[in-house]
């Protein structure tokens, strides 16, 4: 069964003018299957990824995520699946600054409440090990590097074990290396861990790694 | 109002009628078409007739205790000097269940009543006017003219220097004999165990013995109606504050909101729902008015410990007293919670306004 299957997916902003900024998307993203989604600037990439991610409301098309259909969910129904099957990571690590690393990647599971407190400590510090964050789990946001902080940010993305990762240029504000490194570890989660991975990027090197690519122009899928 | 309560008797009786009694003609021809004018009303002896059956009556109504009093004028003379004084005759075991002016005495005992009949109990101030002392003798002169030598048996000390000056106790027994009004009393002082009860009982006393029973709160009806409007605008000028207090919150907890929109944004792109996001702001505006509310706690009781350190004299009186304080804990109680739910309140339109964040709306825009 695919992990997300979109179609004719659509969103249209009202207004005096409507604007479209996603027409007609027909995606399907299976089991460990990395893909990027490219595009020029305002072509409507990361306003698809948003829709994929339950971010924003289509309106219109159909979208399917792990078998159910998502279209007529409220509010708290979206926030659920977001919760117990995709994980984010943004350009921008979006961290939360007043908590450790370590609480940042133990956040969804404190609201999925699966896992008892040292539970959720230990798995945290877990996905922090295995991205070579083993020493900064008590370090704040603001003591990390750039590609520290995106490493935190893809920990957390992982904390609850999502079928689904989106990433929306993941490796936009960083350096080379830490862009490698980045690229690296997603397709690694892709490929070993069976994970699907969605990414927006603008950078051939980093698309270089996915399994497909779809080229969206003026928010229609053109190849 | 607890001193109010607690000083005063609880219901005065006292040897009066509310309505004006009805004459035999008017008892029995209600609807008479013919006015007799002039007649006199029957003379009866003045004072509560039958008081003890009267009192037996009224402690069995139960949680009352009740003495009688017969009160009137005398004069004192000692030395050459005469002073008018009000001369009260008491059972001095029941008074002591109904007035505090044992606990005033500063020599002898109201029980020394009991002891020597013709003892009397006079205020300091008094004594020293008259350059009395306790055991000292002196002249006793009734308005009907009975004149009777009494012993200084008791001084007592209540503060009211006009009190202490004028009003004197003697054995009820010696006083109906030197006042020529024989087994008569002309008030009952009357106190309850539960103050709050006395409107009621008072009616009830009074439909029971015909007397004119008056409770406390008719008694300081005035003062009563003042505390009302105090209470009033007390509240309106807390409310007020209370008002501000509010409006500061949620300016706090808006500022708050705003700088927080991304974290929400997060915090919902990971999964969060609304209700997380206006529990987290609600429960920071809680904290707030739980740590006001101690911190004001603290500030009002070191207030009203430097107000009721303060010292007056108020007038009329010979001491130096407190400016009272009210040390009720339903007071705290109360103003605490005012200040956190006001602060929940205040908290909870910001709260909801974040909850509402779309984070596309913020993750589009952020960097």
């Amino acid at each position: 069964m695919s992990v997300l299957v979109a179609e004719k997916l659509g969103r249209t902003l009202d207004g005096e003018v409507p604007v479209t900024l996603v027409q007609d998307a027909d995606v399907t993203i299976e089991r460990g299957e990395f893909v990027v989604i490219r595009g020029p600037s305002g072509s409507g990439k990361s306003s698809l990824l948003y829709l994929l991610g339950l971010l924003d409301k289509p309106t219109s098309g159909r979208l399917l995520i792990d078998g159910k259909d998502t279209v007529g969910f409220d509010d708290d129904e979206r926030a659920d699946v977001r919760l117990r099957k995709i994980g984010f990571v943004f350009q921008f690590h979006f961290l939360l600054g007043e908590f450790s690393a370590l609480d940042n990647v133990r956040m969804p599971m404190r609201k999925l409440g699966q896992l008892g407190e040292s539970a959720q400590v230990e798995r945290a510090q877990a996905l922090l090990d295995s991205l070579g964050l083993a020493d900064q789990a008590h370090k704040r946001p603001s003591q990390l590097s750039g590609g520290q902080r995106q490493r935190v940010a893809i920990a957390r993305a992982l904390a609850n074990d999502p079928l689904l990762i989106l990433a929306d240029e993941p490796t936009g504000a960083l350096d080379t290396k830490s862009s490698e490194n980045v690229r690296l570890i997603l397709r690694e989660l892709a490929s070993r861990e069976g994970r699907s991975i969605v990414a927006v990027t603008h950078d051939p090197g980093f698309a270089s790694a996915a399994d497909r690519q779809v080229q969206i122009v003026d928010g229609k899928i053109v190849a | 109002m607890r001193r109010l309560v607690d000083t005063s008797p609880h219901i005065t009786i006292r040897d009066q009628y509310r309505n004006i009694p009805k004459q035999a003609a008017e008892q029995l021809y209600p609807q008479g078409a013919i006015a007799l004018r002039g007649v006199k009303p029957k003379t009866e002896l003045r004072g509560i007739r039958q008081y003890r059956k009267h009192l037996s009556a009224i402690e069995a109504l139960g949680g009352i205790r009740a003495a009688p009093i017969l009160a009137g004028q005398a004069i004192f003379s000692f030395a050459g000097r005469n002073e008018a004084v009000s001369l009260s005759g008491i059972v001095p075991s029941k008074m002591r269940d109904v007035s505090a002016i044992d606990e005033d005495m500063v020599a002898g005992s109201l029980d020394a009543l009991d002891v020597d009949t013709n003892g009397i109990v006079i205020g300091r101030a008094l004594a020293k006017k008259l350059s009395l002392r306790m055991g000292e003798n002196i002249i006793v002169v009734s308005p009907s003219g009975n004149v009777r030598p009494m012993r200084i048996v008791g001084l007592f000390e209540t503060g009211n220097s006009n009190y202490d000056e004028t009003q004197t106790f003697a054995n009820l027994t010696r006083v109906q004999a030197l006042l020529n009004r024989p087994n008569v009393a002309n008030t009952i002082v009357v106190k309850l165990d539960d103050a709050t009860r006395a409107r009621e009982v008072a009616a009830t006393i009074e439909a029971t013995i015909g007397y004119k029973s008056v409770s406390w709160q008719e008694a300081s009806k005035d003062l009563l109606d003042t505390l009302v409007v105090r209470n009033v605008i007390m509240y309106s000028v807390v409310g007020a504050i209370l008002l501000v207090a509010c409006f500061g919150i949620y300016n706090i907890i808006s500022t708050v909101v705003l700088e927080k929109t991304r974290d929400i944004a997060i915090l919902k792109s990971m999964g969060f729902h609304s209700a997380d996001i206006r529990r987290i702001f609600v429960t920071e505006g809680a904290i707030m008015g739980i740590s006001g509310s101690l911190l004001g706690l603290g500030l009002g009781l070191l207030m009203m410990r430097a107000i009721a350190a303060v010292e007056i004299r108020p007038p009329g009186y010979t001491g130096v007293v407190h400016l009272p304080v009210y040390w009720g804990f339903d007071q705290f109680l109360i103003a605490a919670g005012f200040a956190v739910g006001s602060a929940v309140i205040a908290a909870w339109l910001p709260a909801r306004k974040g909850s509402r964040v779309q984070p596309v709306d913020i993750l589009r825009g952020a960097t």
